[in-house]
């Protein structure tokens, strides 16, 4: 049974995938995203004139790149699908709305991850040039993905929710904005004073920042997994709940 | 019980407060070819997408092979093929590749994908096109890809939302003919709001309007209720002193003078035809047309959901 679960899930994947690549705009993504990291990396990060043999700057700037990046590929996963009346189709074959959304997901957390590896020649870079712990960046490239994974399923819940690509860009964005931000110091002081600590350790917790920075000083802790799982599975399962309700509108 | 392949108990489906689908009950058993007739709106796609799975029902609900949608929708999937109105697809995917994905979604593996995939695209003369991406084909092959899609699986039934719609006269014919090759092996719900629709394909008809049932009936049987059903139309060169004859014939319960043509409708249980051949006969008037009518599909069909005749 829980072959067939997965090869329900593979199938979905596996078209999605093939869909990407089928299109310049995957092409166009990656070329952007390599451009992008790159900039981020030399020229903002004063990756060279730091001279430090690590990926410190590299990993900083990728919160903000996939702030933008991650719901322009999330934004297309339901709501194109909505509008071109396929999610019928997809959704009258004997899968479940889980496995579709699971599918979706994957295909493109992997299409991400993808682009990721093709950073490495920022990775060759710093071990030609330097003798960097090759442990912490492979913990980086972790957390970045698992990172990017839960902004995906953000994306992919936003894009559930409308049928318009750019609406579902700009929630996705926002709503992104707001998990990313929640930990770091001026939102924390708009709650210092009068909220609990308790609530003020939850809205630290709920920050992707600290637990991508966590992880990507190298100490892959548990915890951090599980944040970044949690919030996957959270945001997949409310994408999954809106698709039941709205995808007859 | 096994001949009763689709139960519909009281179905129901709300749009906030529209009601699309009003209490809708009917069963469907082997060899039917069901044609839903109804004006847009009238809840006909919402009754499909409801018996395959894809809305849940406000109430009611409907056994597909013995599988209650709601409680059993991926057992009652399986037994459907579903081609959803307007026949939508993954543009960018090549025939090919899109029917192999809906094959291995339907469960074949491997080698069988390939093979369920290669004999529907045999089956719904695809041959010409199953390495073009879906985007690139003419209205008419992109029918019939969502035709393939249908019955890849080889599903006991189909059932087709408005599957002629949009599509020129040669490609309603060709998608027809298709329908009705099918139509020997599996039951058959097709949605139409054309009427001749219900004459080439189906074996039974059931009108609805604003979500509720008003006819079930055979094609026949629906043309019957026409009120032009056995009655005869001449075109005459005196129609006036014509019409004045003829509805002295006790057989006449009416006659009608439109647009230069004469109608006689037949009081009840009377046959006109011949009555009228003798009466030209007699009077020899020059006549240059005669018929017998069917009956008129539209003006039942308007009758019927307007709740008057035409
Ligand atoms: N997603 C929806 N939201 C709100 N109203 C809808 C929706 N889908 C259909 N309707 C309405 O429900 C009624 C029935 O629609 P439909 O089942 O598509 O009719 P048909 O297929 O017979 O043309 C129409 O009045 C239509 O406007
Ligand atoms: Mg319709």
């Amino acid at each position: 049974m829980t072959g067939s679960f997965f090869s329900a899930v593979f199938n979905v994947t596996r078209r999605e995938l093939a869909g990407y690549f089928s299109t310049p705009v995957a092409w166009v993504f990656i070329v952007i995203f390599l451009v992008m990291s790159g900039v981020f990396t030399f020229y903002i990060g004063a990756f060279y004139e730091r001279g430090i043999a690590d990926l410190q700057p590299f990993f900083q700037f990728h919160p903000w790149l996939y702030l933008f990046l991650v719901p322009a590929i999330g934004m297309r996963l339901w709501a194109e699908e909505r509008r071109s009346g396929t999610v019928e189709l997809l959704l009258t074959l004997p899968i479940t709305t889980w496995q579709a959304v699971l599918g979706k997901f994957l295909a493109a957390w992997i299409f991400i991850g993808l682009a990721l590896d093709l950073t490495f020649p920022v990775w060759l870079t710093v071990n030609y040039l330097g003798d960097p712990d090759n442990g912490v960046i492979l913990a980086g490239y972790i957390g970045s993905w698992l990172m990017a994974g839960g902004f995906l399923a953000i994306a992919s819940c936003m894009s559930a929710l409308t049928r318009n690509q750019v609406v579902a860009f700009i929630l996705s964005v926002v709503v992104c904005f707001g998990f990313l931000l929640s930990g770091l110091p001026m939102v924390m002081n708009l709650f210092t004073g009068w909220a609990p600590q308790m609530l003020l350790d939850a809205i630290a917790n709920f920050s992707f920042l600290v637990h991508f920075a966590d992880i990507s000083k190298g100490v892959i802790d548990f915890r951090d997994l599980v944040y970044f799982g949690l919030v996957m599975m959270l945001w997949l399962a409310a994408t999954t709940l809106l698709l039941e309700m709205k995808k007859a509108d | 019980m096994n001949e009763l392949v689709i139960d519909a108990r009281n179905l129901c489906k709300k749009y906030g407060s529209l009601v699309a689908v009003d209490d809708l009950s009917f069963q469907v058993g082997a060899g039917e070819v069901l044609g839903f007739l109804g004006p847009n709106g009238a809840g006909k796609s919402t009754t499909m997408k409801m018996l395959t799975g894809f809305l849940a029902p406000t109430s009611g609900t409907a056994l597909v092979n013995g599988h209650d949608i709601v409680s059993d929708s991926l057992a009652a999937r399986r037994a459907i093929g579903y081609l959803p109105e307007g026949a939508p697809s993954y543009g960018e995917m090549t025939v090919r590749r899109f029917l192999e994905f809906v094959a291995r979604a339907r469960g074949f593996s491997g080698k069988n994908a390939l093979r369920a995939a290669g004999s529907a695209i045999e089956r719904l003369n695809l041959d010409r096109v199953p390495e073009q991406t879906i985007e690139t084909l003419s209205k008419g092959f992109k029918r019939r890809v969502g035709l393939a899609q249908a019955i890849i699986h080889d599903p006991s039934i189909l059932i087709l939302d408005e599957p002629t719609d949009g599509l020129d006269p040669n490609q309603k014919h060709e998608v027809r003919h298709l329908i009705r090759d099918m139509s020997s092996e599996k039951i058959i719900v097709i949605s139409t709001h054309l009427l001749e629709e219900v004459h080439a394909v189906c074996n039974r008809a059931m009108i609805i309007s604003d979500g509720r049932l008003l006819v079930d009936d055979t094609p026949a049987g629906l043309i019957a209720r026409s009120r032009y059903h056995d009655a005869v139309t001449l075109v005459v060169a005196q129609p006036e002193r014509v019409a004045s004859v003829l509805s002295e014939l006790p057989q006449a319960r009416k006659v009608e003078l439109r647009e230069g043509e004469l109608t006689v409708f037949p009081a009840k249980g009377c046959k006109l035809f011949e009555v009228i051949s003798d009466a030209i006969r007699e009077n020899n008037w020059n006549v240059s047309e005669l018929r017998l009518e069917a009956g008129r599909l539209d003006e039942v069909f308007r009758q019927v959901t307007q709740g008057e005749a035409a």
